[in-house]
């Protein structure tokens, strides 16, 4: 790991001085991204400023919003009953990922901001545009097994890694963006960013912002949610594919769809074309399918990856049909 | 006699060698020089003893424990955050100490496997680790106890299927789940 200075901060306005002090400062939360990619060389601060201790730890049912901290640990959200009551595809999702120990450490806005496990991101004697801008991209014509088929490009086909995203995308959650011009709210459709031809600027964060909290609006808390994931074996990976489906049912017919996909897109990949063909149709098999089918329809699939388009058409299929069950 | 004391006793040997290596190379471009790297001081409790020591920011809580406060018995198995090995408490949750920089640990309640027994006492977890024969070769088992411990005190559900979910953290090369599922399930079923 190379030398950096270290900085405990406990205010917003600490942070941002302190990170102000160095071009090259990073933030630093739960850090189980961050250490390993430190360890790495992936990253190499000249400064990290530690931000755990900053004052953003509950979790509040607000009128409009459930508000939760940054610095609230994935654990905490997960277990926490109002958030399984109202949102069970945020707690399902969580659940879904990592190890208890790993879910432990990792906080709210460190879970949205971690990187891709792309292989190729992580080592050091490959291109790589997203470490590397200009590098080039070394999965393109690499092993791709894992990587996206949807919102990829020329540049870069990583997958974004994070369940939790993938959730807070089905419930129209927005991220509380905090810096030196004070705070904003972000959909978090917008917040992130397909690599396009920058695949190194991930989100819409400006330098030295930080998340604050993440909102779930009450309106999204209507009808049932769940979080379907699969994956290479039975726990503590990363999805081959995954989707987050939510709908009320009104009268036999759903409405108020919502699905996101997991570990076939750039970034989590909110669904419209498919919500589009359910919304307001009562649930049933051959929609599902023709939803599925809509979908992928722009999926682009490479050497080994192939196999996600049908894959993520069945995962999406499986778990409408086990929303309709639900319901 | 510890294998620790026969394996320090190999190191001091080697070592000497070492130095006497170093000497004649001293134009050579070597680590960066004690200075010249920024140091945190740092205190918290160990298994409710004061710890203290003065590190370099970068040190992760894993070294820290092994190198500089004589704690090896937690393990350095991946250190990437994948196998659990490396699993401590700290403020009371189990955490991976590979992916701490020990510098986060300040005014914190760090617990490790050297304070799982107490007063001579095996932990009843450590009890049936040893009768359900939960180990081979042993060098998970350090995490895997801390790990159980950290679980006694999440929510989970009682069966062995949860525990396995909840124990997917930690890998075993021997695979000794079976005997490692089975102590964990009878301690919590005890437990309630």
């Amino acid at each position: 790991m190379n030398d950096f200075a270290y900085t405990a901060v406990d205010s917003l306005a600490g942070a941002v001085e302190a990170y102000s002090r160095s071009p090259g400062s990073m933030y630093l939360a739960g850090g189980t991204t961050m250490v390993d990619l430190l360890r790495e060389g992936v990253f190499a601060p000249e400064a990290v400023v530690d931000i755990s201790a900053l004052p953003w730890r509950e979790v509040r049912v607000d009128g409009e919003f459930t508000r939760i901290g940054a610095m609230v640990s994935n654990s905490e959200v997960a277990w926490n009953p109002a958030i399984k009551k109202m949102f069970p595809v945020v707690a399902e999702a969580i659940l879904a990922g990592a190890s208890g120990q790993i879910r432990n450490m990792a906080s709210t806005g460190g879970n949205l901001l971690q990187r891709t496990r792309c292989p190729y991101y992580r080592d050091l004697t490959a291109p790589c545009n997203r470490r590397a801008p200009g590098s080039g991209c070394a999965a393109l014509a690499g092993i791709n097994r894992s990587h996206a088929i949807l919102g990829g490009s020329e540049a870069c086909i990583a997958t974004h890694p994070s369940d939790f995203a993938v959730a807070l995308t089905a419930v129209d959650a927005r991220v509380r963006v905090a810096g030196s011009a004070g705070e904003r709210d972000i959909p978090i459709t917008d917040f992130y960013r397909q690599p396009g031809r920058t695949p190194e600027q991930e989100t819409v964060l400006q330098p030295g912002e930080l998340i604050a909290a993440v909102l779930l609006p009450h309106a999204s808390a209507h009808g049932r949610s769940l979080y379907l994931k699969v994956r290479d074996r039975k726990s503590y990976e990363f999805a081959l594919a995954s989707a987050a489906v939510a709908a009320e049912l009104n009268d036999g017919r759903w409405h108020r769809v919502r699905i996101a996909l997991g570990g076939v897109g750039t970034v989590p990949w909110r669904s419209r074309a498919a919500e589009q063909l359910l919304e307001g149709e009562r649930p049933r098999g051959e929609l599902f399918a023709a939803a599925a089918n809509a979908e992928l329809a722009a999926a682009r699939p490479r050497r080994h990856n192939a196999f996600k388009v049908p894959l993520a058409k069945r995962t999406l299929v499986a778990a409408l049909e086990r929303l309709a069950d639900m319901s | 006699m510890t294998r620790r004391t026969v394996l320090k006793r190999g190191l001091l040997l080697g070592g000497a060698f070492l130095v006497g290596a170093q000497k004649s190379g001293a134009d050579a471009a070597g680590p960066l020089p004690r200075a010249a790297c920024h140091r945190v001081d740092l205190s918290f409790s160990l298994n409710g003893q004061p710890a203290h020591a003065e590190i370099e920011a970068r040190t992760t809580l894993l070294d820290l424990l092994r190198e500089g406060l004589d704690h090896p018995g937690t393990k350095k198995g991946c250190d990437h955050g994948q196998c659990g090995a490396c699993t401590v408490h700290v403020g009371g949750r189990r955490v991976l100490s590979c992916l701490t920089l020990a510098a986060t640990v300040q005014g914190k309640e760090v617990a490790t496997i050297e304070g799982l027994a107490r007063n001579g006492r095996l932990h009843p977890l450590q009890t049936a680790f040893i009768e359900h024969d939960a180990f081979q070769c042993g060098f998970c088992t350090p995490g895997q106890l801390m790990s159980a411990a950290g679980l006694m005190k999440e929510p989970c559900g009682m069966s062995p299927n949860d525990v396995r979910e909840g124990m997917s953290g930690n890998i075993c090369r021997c695979g000794a789940y079976c005997g490692i599922v089975a102590a964990i399930t009878q301690v919590r079923t005890a437990a309630v």
